[in-house]
């Protein structure tokens, strides 16, 4: 019964996640690259950099009609050989850093790249308390019973 | 610190913890009010007006130079934004007090266009016209409408996404206006 329930849940999933691929598909124009090499840079880049006019869509999900230039642009730019670099700096001067799905460690968005990191070392001073600090604790009580006698 | 030390201590972390997050989160909700918007429109601030050569509606090629000499209102408009309708009446009393105003026609074709010029008169100096959006592009425009502020040496002094009304003009956009030189008959 349970391995029914669960196959067919998996066939649902299955199914559900070919639908959700299609979707993702139908979103955006089929350009021609000159090499595969092309094609990845510009799925990355499309990945990458927002749409200026939504507040949380990259270029490859969007079907704004300016990202749909955005996408044309990007893909002249790789076919004439710009770099991902300049791409992103030709980009960044229209629309500024909001383009930008990676801020630039600076200003207020250094936070952003600062409070993870501030937050991992606590999780793992407090991990390493847990771990080697509670081994301890019965030598720290035997001191404290110690001073009481 | 021994233990019961330390575990009173521990107490208020969470606390601790809640308060530093709510500074956090509440900063930067206040600061996303602006910021984003910011952002967007900051890019092309002080920078020369991007050089193109485009044919107009008038059928006459117009190019970036023409924006010098005076401070001008570049607005992006189409036939196809319901906000460009919605700004047109502010826009005209700009026009009567003397504000020149420059049309850069967006995605649009120029059949629409004049249509739509026909039916809420043509209040501007002339109409770039931007079939393909490239234009668009390098001023970063990524909707219609959008009004810059383009000084006597064809420098993008300000930028505005949306519409422009009373509101907006005496907020901020006259006081640049008036800033680099502008015009307005009293």
């Amino acid at each position: 019964m349970n391995r029914v329930l669960c196959r067919s849940f998996l066939l649902g999933f299955a199914a559900s996640a070919l639908l959700v691929s299609g979707l993702v598909f139908a979103i955006g124009e089929i350009y021609d690259f000159s090499s595969p090499e092309l094609q990845e840079r510009y799925a990355e880049l499309t990945q990458e950099l927002r749409c200026p006019k939504c507040q949380n869509q990259n270029l490859a999900d969007s079907d704004s009609e300016i990202s749909s230039d955005l996408r044309r642009e990007i893909y002249l730019m790789l076919e004439e050989g710009q770099t991902d670099q300049q791409i992103k700096d030709f980009l960044v001067a229209r629309y500024g850093t909001f383009v930008l799905y990676n801020p630039p460690a600076s200003g207020v968005t250094l936070w952003v790249w600062l409070v993870p990191v501030f937050f991992a070392l606590i999780g793992i001073l407090l991990v390493w308390r847990v771990l080697f600090q509670a081994s301890k604790r019965p030598m720290d009580l035997q001191e404290g019973e110690e001073d009481l006698l | 610190m021994t233990p019961e030390a330390s575990k009173k201590f521990l107490v208020f972390a969470p606390l601790a913890v809640f308060i530093l997050l709510s500074v956090f989160f509440f900063g930067a909700l206040k600061l996303r009010e602006t910021r984003a918007v910011d952002e967007l429109t900051s890019a092309l601030i002080n920078r020369p007006f991007p050089e193109f050569r485009l044919q107009g509606l008038d059928q006459v090629l117009h190019d970036q130079t023409e924006l010098q000499g005076q401070v001008t209102l570049v607005n992006v408009w189409a036939s196809w934004c319901p906000s460009c309708r919605y700004e047109h009446p502010f826009l005209s009393e700009l026009v009567e007090a003397g504000v020149p105003l420059v049309g850069l026609n967006y995605k649009d074709t120029p059949d629409e266009a004049l249509a739509w010029l026909d039916f809420f008169g043509d209040i501007y100096d002339y109409h770039i016209q931007d079939r393909d959006g490239r234009l668009g592009l390098d001023l970063g425009v990524y909707g219609a409408p959008e009004t810059f502020i383009v000084d006597s040496q064809g420098v993008i002094r300000y930028k505005r996404v949306g519409v422009v009304d009373e509101r907006v003009w005496e907020g901020e956009m006259k006081d640049v206006y008036l800033q680099y030189g502008g015009h307005i008959d009293e």
